[in-house]
């Protein structure tokens, strides 16, 4: 079994099994909170599942699209944080 | 050689996304589930790159995926701490069985300043085991 079909048929399907169990507690999840942290996790596995392929590609040029992933991750938390915030505070 | 450590390194950095996905489904509290996403799979994310910067062999790839892991691990302490200052505000509850709270009626409800003693205006205090009835005993009687 070469590298290539390892990936593939193994560690790409595991990820997908994670996202699939992340995606069900963004559905679910109780409060807002638990929706917000659902999606950071979810953004944070979609840049190890980009990894992963650009071995299985060959390509490096699909990590400039992990690093803009990771931004956008970090900033939507920070802004719904914030929001959360304000949306509470009685003046 | 080379395809066997990045095989070794991209199982380890799965298995951590994996085990910080069950985790997020499994924990019972929004702070327990915070500090899963914090830990777990930033160490996944930054094994799985380690692995595609020794496939590539190259500096420009090595450089952006060591940019990426610098920034994932810079970034995930910043939003748990924030995403967990705000739920503490929004009123979620703790965990039935977590042991102490260490924050309990030191924030004012209303203008979130943090204060060091708890028993100042009782009533203005975020506290979020007032429905446990021996607390509230306790408070009564203060």
């Amino acid at each position: 079994m070469t590298l290539n079909e390892y990936l593939s048929y193994i560690i790409l399907p595991v990820l997908g099994i994670a996202v699939l169990l992340i995606v069900y507690r963004f559905i679910k999840g109780p409060s807002m909170a638990d929706k917000i942290i659902a999606l950071d996790v979810l953004i944070t596995t979609g840049i190890g599942i980009i990894g992963v392929y650009s071995i299985t590609h060959g390509r490096s040029t699909f990590l400039d699209t992990a690093l803009i992933l990771a931004l956008i991750a970090f900033l939507s938390t920070v802004a719904f944080s914030y929001y959360l915030e304000k949306r509470n505070r009685k003046k | 050689m080379t395809s066997i450590i990045i095989g070794i390194l991209v199982t380890l950095g799965t298995l951590f996304i994996l085990l910080s996905a069950i985790g997020l489904l499994r924990m019972p509290d929004t702070y327990l589930r915070i500090s899963v996403n914090t830990k777990a799979a930033t160490l996944g994310v930054g094994l799985v790159l380690v692995g595609t910067a020794i496939f590539f062999n190259d500096l420009s790839t090595t450089s952006r995926a060591l940019v990426i892991i610098l920034f994932v691990f810079l970034t995930a302490p910043v939003s748990a701490h924030l995403i967990g200052r705000a739920s503490y505000f929004m009123g979620v509850k703790l965990w039935d069985k977590s042991v102490m709270d260490d924050l309990r009626g030191k924030y004012q409800k209303h203008s979130y300043v943090l204060k060091s003693k708890t028993d100042d205006t009782p009533h203005d205090n975020i506290d979020h085991t007032k429905n446990d009835i021996h607390t509230r005993i306790d408070e009564d009687v203060k």
